[in-house]
């Protein structure tokens, strides 16, 4: 019988399905930090239990971290999770890539640049951007903290069969166009819920086409269109992204794995619940322009009205996105005026993404009254940028250059838009308050927020000299 | 977890989709290492005046008549966004115990079992049905009888709503999950010792 690779996934890592009760699925990998896990260890506290594979869990702290005076964490309550999540790893022996790590950085980027998932796994982190992993061809998820617990204390989760999902992707992308922009022409089409239920399989030429930080950016935000996963099978450009690194295997273990991999794709002619399908060629540089990240229309378009939707909820949406956004129906998005950019996050901060900034703004400066911040994934990123020299071009345009964690992207750690602030921001989520209670964000990709930062308002970058 | 026990309460009606957990539960509020204490800052942004004490007498939720529910009524793909479970944290430290709506994100949903809260899914009609006669009588009580799996209401309204059996057991005796999968922990330990031999690169090395 022919299968799909979430399906081989589940069979390889399905412990047990008992007759009355839930599935258990064993995982393979869990990724953690200081935001959803302080309760979990708590809870194995309380019930005298311990961690089974400590070997299985990689750690950081990301969500609270200044990007300037890294150390100095103002808010005592945030501080005091910090500090918890670094006690906690180090009573359990885990491995953290924390505070004075020169290896720390975002969850969702340092675990990648360490080779620590791999094709075929299963992977969990109390973070719904695990997704991101999917990149890799693993069943990679997000969980909430009971779920963490239970990982810890029991290697498996209780899970129910997913549905499976095909968004195939065929062509070529026009100039400038990103993973970024297919991951938010997607969401466009299936909405923020259309993936609920299922697992994606990202596939067609446009997707293999991708780099694995393509991949990554794209894979990452699979759950903004409700899926539980985003996957890309596993090719030569993942083999030659994992070789060599820290935990991806060596030797004659290699040549094994590699088989192993191979053997998970999936089955020519297996069959998918749903298949979607999009012309990489129609996909333009996208621009968010309400609260959702289904709320998206190409960087030439307008922002629409509520009676450009058919559907009552979908119209209600676009008028109170309207609303929250300060914008009118019909106005051009390139006449959209911002105030902050950023880029970053573990959708868009990694080193091509910077190089895809930096190639936009070299020899420009930002526009008059714009602040413009560019914070690395992880410290890796940032030493390789500097490499490069890109630190150089973002200083010279104005641009500030931080240090990693995750931001602007949801604000924990004091970086954050004020009431009524406009960004275009690389990262994920463009839901009302995310970057800061009043904060109105448009969600676009690295190119796109280096255009913006200059021009002051978005630009279609494929007319930028 | 609490054991989840029939009851009749107070419905309240929150007519919006797509509510986020951001929405939910504001990341600033994510900070704390406990569970509890989170009910304060439920829909922080929405129910309270930029003071963030002054309850917005706007926010729907701050009506007279909606004070004490314990069931929510709301639109379609609630609780999408983020994994944080501080957003049924929040709901169930707030006093809700259901949550009634035509779909929920997926995680979140998950997550609610996790906390004595029971997400329903109805159709459209349904919803829209229950939603009218919140709207027509606020506070209106609604009964929730999980073993039954039916929602009945003084309008006359009758529902018989679908639930995972095995969740809905952990439901009604308040099971413990992790003591649950623990009964098979012999069938995680052969798992463990097969994978061993088939991926010894993801195993430390004895």
């Amino acid at each position: 019988m022919t299968k799909t690779m979430y399906e081989k996934i589940w069979d390889a890592n399905l412990v047990h399905e008992p007759e009355s009760g839930s599935p258990l699925l064993f995982v393979d990998r869990h990724l953690m930090h200081e935001v959803t896990s302080p309760q979990a260890f708590e809870g194995l506290r309380l019930q005298n239990r311990g961690v089974r594979n400590v070997h299985s869990i990689l750690g950081t702290i990301d969500h609270c971290v200044p990007t300037k005076d890294r150390y100095n964490i103002v808010d005592a309550i945030a501080k005091k999770q910090v500090e918890t999540m670094t006690s906690n790893c180090d009573e359990n022996d885990i491995n953290l890539f924390g505070m004075d790590s020169d290896q720390n950085g975002v969850i969702h980027i340092i675990v990648p640049e360490h080779g620590f998932v791999h094709p075929g796994m299963v992977v969990c982190c109390g973070d719904s951007h695990t997704a991101t992993h999917g990149a890799f061809g693993a069943l990679a998820f997000g969980i909430g903290t009971s779920e963490v617990e239970h990982i810890m204390a029991t290697q498996t989760l209780q899970q129910k069969k997913a549905k499976t999902m095909l968004v195939k992707v065929e062509g070529q992308l026009p100039a400038y166009s990103t993973a970024k922009d297919i991951a938010l022409a997607i969401i466009a089409k299936t909405g923020t819920a259309g993936g609920t239920g299922y697992v994606m399989e990202f596939a067609g030429s446009a997707i293999t086409d991708l780099s694995m930080e393509g991949r990554m950016t794209l894979c990452n935000m699979a759950i903004e269109a409700g899926a539980r996963a985003g996957l890309v099978a596993p090719d030569q450009s993942t083999y030659d992204y994992l070789e060599g690194r820290e935990f991806a295997p060596k030797g004659e273990h290699w040549k094994q794995a590699v088989a192993h991999w191979e053997s998970m794709k999936t089955d020519e002619g297996a069959v998918f619940d749903e298949t979607i399908v999009l012309r990489a060629e129609d996909i333009a540089p996208q621009v968010s322009w309400g609260t959702s990240p289904e709320q998206v229309i190409s960087v030439t378009g307008s922002v629409p009205a509520p009676t450009d939707f058919d559907n009552d909820v979908k119209a209600q949406a676009c008028a109170s996105a309207l609303k929250y956004m300060d914008l009118k129906a019909g106005q051009k998005i390139t006449d959209i005026n911002v105030d902050i950019v950023f880029v970053g996050s573990c959708t868009n901060g990694r080193i091509e993404d910077f190089r895809a900034t930096a190639e936009i703004i070299k020899g420009k400066k930002v526009a008059t009254g714009v602040q413009a911040i560019a914070v690395p994934g992880s410290f890796p990123v940032k030493v390789q940028a500097e490499k490069e020299g890109l630190d150089k071009i973002f200083l010279e345009a104005g641009w500030e250059w931080r240090d990693p964690g995750c931001s602007m992207c949801l604000a924990m750690n004091g970086d954050e838009l004020k009431d009524g602030q406009r960004s275009a921001s690389t990262s994920n989520r463009n839901f009302e308050g995310r970057q800061g209670k009043g904060g109105r964000t448009h969600l676009v990709s690295p190119a796109m927020a280096g255009a913006a930062s200059i021009a002051g308002h978005f630009v279609d970058i494929r007319d930028w000299k | 977890m609490q054991p989840y026990i029939k009851h009749t309460s107070i419905a309240a009606l929150m007519d919006r989709s797509n509510v986020d957990t951001d929405q939910i539960i504001p990341k600033n509020f994510m900070k704390k290492v406990e569970r509890t204490g989170f009910g304060i800052n439920l829909f922080h942004n929405w129910r309270y005046l930029a003071d963030n004490i002054t309850p917005n007498p706007e926010f729907e939720l701050n009506k007279p008549a909606f004070q004490g529910a314990k069931i929510l009524v709301t639109g379609e793909n609630f609780g999408c966004g983020s994994s944080r479970e501080h957003a049924p944290w929040a709901i169930a430290d707030y006093g809700f115990n259901t949550i009634i709506s035509t779909s929920f994100a997926d995680i979140f949903h998950s997550n609610c079992f996790k906390n004595s809260i029971l997400p329903i899914v109805v159709t459209a009609e349904q919803l829209a049905e229950l939603m009218a006669e919140i709207a027509s009588n606020e506070g209106v009580e609604f009964t929730i009888d999980l073993a039954e799996q039916k929602v009945t209401t003084p309008g006359g309204i009758v529902i018989n709503f679908e639930v995972d059996a095995f969740r809905k057991e952990s439901l009604l005796e308040g099971l413990d999950d992790i003591g649950w999968t623990l009964t098979h922990e012999s069938k995680i330990t052969e798992f463990e010792a097969a994978n061993k031999k088939k991926l010894p690169w993801l195993w430390p090395s004895a």
